[in-house]
């Protein structure tokens, strides 16, 4: 065995890569149940990935075809239900798991020095995982998919000047169609594979760097040597197999609340796979009530809180996307001598729970018709999504901060 | 790290010239792949006008057809609509038709050719969906008695009156468009086309 390693050595850096990503990866000792989402976040995108191709050899992404393909899909094709429903729950379990393991990062400080680039890189993976979704929802041709496509191509239309011509170009044609149909498919197969690449990229980076920890402490600043190694952080153990068994267990609890959605309430009331979705796009008629899929809600509560301004959807269309955008400058916002929320102070702790009811009102918000009330509601809780970051340079320098310990605690 | 004999001026005029000149390429390459994304000669093709038949429109009724894929309507408004409309003048964020979403033959009070015939893209301005037509005069949900008939977008929440001129205050920042269309005879309406008109 060891000859023919030495062998695939000296032509592949196999066993140097193996030891430097996972046998001799040394991580912070401290981590905890936050630090499941990561792993976590890599099996569903491959996951969907086989999903997706499995899918793909079933789909027909026409017209006049789709919609019956899907249904052949659910009631024809052995097993197609169950890959189907893998796919539809795989996506919302995706954004789920990914959420949560942008909040670890809020909650420890994980995007500040030298973690910025780390961070960034993870946006924009947050930004194409939106943008794969986006053309994914389009693709079973259901009447959700035909409108909530319809509303966002249109957001591209309200650029000034050029935003007509702009939606034409997207859409290929001066509706929602088959050429944009077949245009949608063509992207969320491809991008998916985008996606991979910029996850190893995002790896990559956080290797260069180290893992943050939920105290903060860079472990690479402490003192050497530990059991396996001499130069190696003495508060690190090797990824392999320490986190690898630890993440085994993530997966285990993972999949049992993923299947029983699956087998159970695939659909998970209306949430997953929305109601209106299951009759076939009509360019015709509107549904009464038109919703985007639960993870892309709050931003939709955004674009609807802002009133047109000067006889145009655009200020709307810009809060929209700037709500995503203000994710990038983060690490430059938080101004705290300190990472983690566990020694920073009261102030922070406050704006990071306000944040959070924020975000989930106005994901609650986008879900329900636009009523005065909630036109209301989402406009107040629109503005305090923002002053969660406009403000953070003040009330994270102004906080008290508890002392950072040496090395990291358990 | 310059060795004797080269000429490091010349060699970086070089690479700036071939890389401006690759970027140019570049460029030509790139621009049949992005056109490529405009509608397709069949795409533009099918935007033929459409006829309309309200021989059996009864008063107070609409009439959906399909024009470039989009949904346009012909509504029947009864002499009690008509009359409604001016009276909504003052909660209308636009109306006298002041921005150009019409043609010129159709800026006036009813915004159509003939007053009791009303033709309209059903599409909302706001962000594209079709409103739905709401001719209950005075319906609970809409605003009770100052409701006078219209369309109300269930998207975002935006009012048309039965003219698709919007109310102030809603997402949709303009009336609803209407298209070029003229009479071919009195109960046959072409629309997508007005004979060079307006």
């Amino acid at each position: 065995m060891s000859k023919f390693m030495d062998w695939i050595d000296e032509r592949y850096p196999l066993t140097k890569v193996w030891n430097e990503h996972l046998a001799q990866y040394y991580a912070p000792k401290n981590m905890n149940f936050w630090y499941y989402f990561g792993s976590l976040a890599i099996m569903v995108l491959v996951l969907q990935i086989v999903t997706g191709i499995w899918l793909a050899m079933n789909y027909k992404p026409s017209a006049d075809l789709a919609f019956a393909s899907v249904e052949y899909i659910m009631r024809d094709v052995d097993w197609g239900w169950l890959i189907r429903y893998m796919h539809s729950t795989g996506a919302s379990a995706f954004f789920i798991v990914v959420y949560l393991h942008m909040f670890r990062g809020l909650l420890y400080g994980s995007y500040r020095k030298p973690r910025e680039l780390l961070w960034i890189i993870g946006v924009v993976i947050y930004l194409a995982m939106m943008a794969i979704a986006f053309f994914g929802y389009l693709l079973p041709w259901g009447q959700m998919s035909y409108w909530g496509a319809q509303v966002i191509v249109n957001l591209f239309a309200a650029v000034p000047v050029v935003g007509e011509d702009l939606s034409i170009w997207i859409r290929g044609d001066y509706v929602i169609s088959d050429a944009t149909l077949n245009r949608f498919f063509a992207f969320h197969f491809a991008l998916p594979f985008i996606l991979a690449a910029l996850v190893f990229v995002h790896i990559v980076a956080l290797h260069k760097v180290g893992s943050n920890n939920p105290d903060g402490v860079e472990i690479k600043k402490g003192p050497k040597g530990n059991r396996w190694s001499e130069t190696a952080p003495t508060d690190g153990i090797p990824f392999h197999p320490y986190y690898t068994v630890k993440d085994i267990v993530g997966v285990g609890v993972f999949l049992m609340i993923f299947s029983a959605i699956i087998f159970f309430a695939p659909d998970l009331g209306g949430l997953f796979l929305e109601p209106p979705n299951f009759e076939p796009a009509n360019p015709l008629k509107t549904p009464d009530h038109i919703a985007p899929v639960w993870y892309f809600t709050p931003f939709y509560a955004m674009l609807r809180a802002v009133p047109p301004m000067f006889g145009s959807q655009f200020p709307g269309v810009i809060v929209m996307f700037a709500a995503i955008l203000v994710l990038f400058f983060l690490p430059w916002l938080d101004r705290s001598p300190v990472k983690s929320v566990r020694y920073k102070g009261p102030l922070f702790r406050i704006a990071i729970g306000i944040f959070v009811v924020t975000f989930v009102v106005l994901a609650w918000l986008g879900m329900q018709p636009a009523t005065d009330t909630l036109t209301l509601l989402a406009r107040i809780f629109t503005t305090v999504y923002f002053l969660f970051f406009f403000l953070m340079p003040w009330y994270s320098k102004v906080d008290s901060t508890k002392p950072v310990p040496e090395r990291v605690t358990k | 790290m310059s060795e004797i004999g080269v000429d490091l001026k010349k060699r970086r005029f070089l690479t700036a010239v071939t890389s401006v000149v690759g970027a140019v390429g570049l460029g030509f390459v790139a621009w049949p792949f992005l056109a490529s994304w405009n509608p397709s000669e069949r795409a533009k093709a099918l935007g033929a006008p459409e006829e309309a038949d309200i021989s059996k429109l009864e008063p107070g009724a609409l009439l959906r057809v399909k024009w470039r894929g989009k949904v346009t309507w012909v509504v029947y408004r009864t002499e009690q609509n008509l009359a409604d409309l001016p009276t909504l003048d003052d909660v209308l964020a636009d109306p006298n038709s002041e921005v150009t979403q019409q043609p010129e033959y159709c800026k006036n009070e009813y915004r159509s050719i003939k007053p009791e015939y009303f033709v309209a893209i059903g599409i909302c301005t706001h962000l594209g969906c079709s409103p739905t037509y709401r001719p209950d005069v005075g319906a609970a949900d809409m605003g009770g008695d100052a409701w006078k008939g219209g369309f109300f977008c269930p998207c975002h929440g935006s009012k048309f009156d039965l003219a698709g001129r919007v109310y102030s205050g809603v997402p949709a920042p303009t009336n609803l468009v209407i298209p070029p269309h003229r009479y071919v005879t009195d109960s046959l309406i072409l629309i997508g086309e007005d004979g060079g008109a307006a």
